[in-house]
């Protein structure tokens, strides 16, 4: 798999998100700074949803590196509990479905399916959800 | 210490004017104000201008005239204009100078604004992804507002509704045609909840005010505009601002959070010495417009919740408690982002002066605020006083 950036995700099978944890006041952040004042982390890879929208047109490129051809995507804020609430895009869910609260987990997606080697990014997807 | 007084008011109008120029629609608005104020342009001494996308504003100079006055440059998001404005006030304050001017203008692109990651101290997946949106940063705070304080689609609908009826009126505006809340309802949707009606447009636009010291003002003879408090304020801890990979986690999620816009406007009615009930008009960042409905709460003006009852008895119309917005705001008028925020100030110095035709606010208001946030995390408030 490759992932969109490097040190985003851990090398682990699934992988895990990689906050930062300030090596002071212990936040935690996502995602983890370079420089030497957060230790990496390995995030939970459950939550719950805090809260959503649907991304209704196509960002502009660049910066989006996305498909030219443009399906609307849920994009949200997930809760994982005691660390931090990332950004991420919600999946295999229908747009009606969304509700705050609702439990996810961590699921991996390519940025552009029809790509012939995609680059992944990270998202969630309601607990359980067939991928 | 004596005030800071606004004496002259300039505005290129709003809305896109293909053929001139970002810089000349704020030279327009400057030989406006200099006009409205009696004054030629070697009569001010110094400037601080805000552009975003526009152009250096000191290279205004090549168009008003090379006096060799000092003119700063202010590159402060949607704060470039309050920025300006605080800065003019304090070189008047500190006994510097005299008489300046306050200057913002832009042009930007159609469609969505363009922000690049590294702009904002963001690594590039993040723009890649598709996360550079600030729509969608807006949809998300009025989604979790709508379900933790129960405010309805229907609301924010009047908000939109109530901004291009108020816009008929200014002859500044973009879009001066009523719409209806039906149609505002049912819009196409650009990022729930939101419809199209619902989000302001990047735009363009010019807007000039002259400050002068109160001793200044009095020679000058015209009205007496008191700027009371001008401050900009940066964001707090565990803010949720445009932009944000992550959120921090709060032990109590139950109540609002802290913002910039909460920051900058208690600090300007402690400066002014007054509280929200004291105001009799506001211009509230109206962005999209729920925001105008988050912020009536952020600036202190009604409790979180209380929306949803403000709007449908029109307690924000012109004729209500409080007006806001009484020139339709950025969901009429556009987000040019250097000229927005000085034009709220422009539009608040109108009322003060009863100059409002079919949109002044009745019952000579005496006192003004305004209120501006942008990204990622900057708000700045205005206080004014006649």
């Amino acid at each position: 798999m490759r992932a969109i950036a490097e040190g985003l995700f851990t090398d682990d099978k699934p992988p895990r998100l990689v906050g930062g944890r300030d090596k002071t006041s212990g936040r935690i952040v996502f995602p983890c700074p370079p420089g030497s004042d957060f230790d990496p982390v390995a995030l939970g890879s459950e939550g719950t949803l805090w809260s959503f929208t649907i991304q209704r047109f196509r960002p502009k490129s660049p910066p989006y590196a996305g498909p030219e051809d443009f399906q609307p995507w849920a994009v949200g804020y997930v809760e994982l509990p005691g660390e931090t609430i990332v950004e991420s895009r919600i999946v295999n869910v229908d747009f009606d479905a969304l509700s705050i609260g609702m439990p996810l987990e961590l699921t991996f997606i390519p940025l552009d399916p029809a790509a012939s080697e995609p680059v992944m990014i990270y998202a969630f997807q309601p607990k359980g959800a067939a991928a | 210490m004596s005030d800071v007084c606004i004496v002259g008011i300039g505005i290129h109008p709003f809305g896109r004017t293909d053929g001139v120029s970002g810089l000349d629609q704020g030279v327009f608005a400057v030989r406006q104000a200099l006009g409205d104020a009696g004054l030629e342009w070697k009569d001010i001494q110094f400037a601080y201008g805000g552009s975003d996308a526009a152009g250096n504003p000191d290279t205004m100079v090549d168009r008003l005239g090379l006096t060799g006055m000092q003119f700063i440059n202010v590159r402060n998001g949607c704060a470039a204009g309050g920025s300006a404005l605080f800065s003019a006030q304090m070189a008047i304050k500190s006994g510097e100078f005299d008489i300046g001017l306050a200057v913002g203008f832009d042009k930007h692109p159609r469609g969505a604004f363009n922000a690049l990651p590294s702009e904002y101290n963001l690594p590039d997946w993040y723009g890649e992804a598709g996360y550079m949106v600030t729509t969608q940063f807006f949809a998300n705070k009025i989604t979790r507002y709508m379900h933790q304080f129960g405010i309805s689609h229907q609301t924010l609908g009047r908000v939109a509704e109530k901004a291009f009826r108020n816009a008929v009126h200014a002859p500044h505006a973009w879009r001066r045609e009523p719409v209806s809340l039906e149609t505002i309802l049912d819009g196409p949707i650009v990022s729930d909840p939101y419809t199209k009606y619902m989000f302001c447009s990047p735009a363009e636009g010019g807007v000039a005010l002259i400050l002068a010291s109160e001793k200044k003002a009095r020679e000058l003879g015209v009205p007496m505009i008191r700027l009371k408090a001008a401050t900009m304020r940066t964001r707090p801890p565990h803010s949720f601002e445009v932009f944000a990979p992550f959120v921090d986690v709060v032990e109590n999620d139950s109540g609002p959070r802290g913002t910039a816009s909460r920051i900058a406007s208690a600090d300007a009615f402690s400066l002014a010495g007054i509280g929200p009930d004291d105001i009799d008009v506001a211009q509230l960042q109206d962005t999209e417009a729920g925001a105008e409905i988050m912020h009536m709460a952020e600036n202190g003006f009604c409790n979180d919740g209380d929306q949803e009852q403000w709007l449908a008895e029109g307690r924000t119309e012109l004729d209500g408690k409080l007006p806001v917005n009484t020139d339709g705001g950025c969901l009429a008028c556009g987000e040019p982002i250097g000229a927005s925020g000085l034009r709220q100030v422009y539009e608040n110095v109108v009322q003060l002066r009863g100059d409002g035709g079919g949109r002044q606010v009745p019952g000579q208001p005496k006192t003004a605020y305004s209120h501006v946030y942008g990204a990622p995390g900057v708000s700045a408030v205005t206080i004014l006083e006649r």
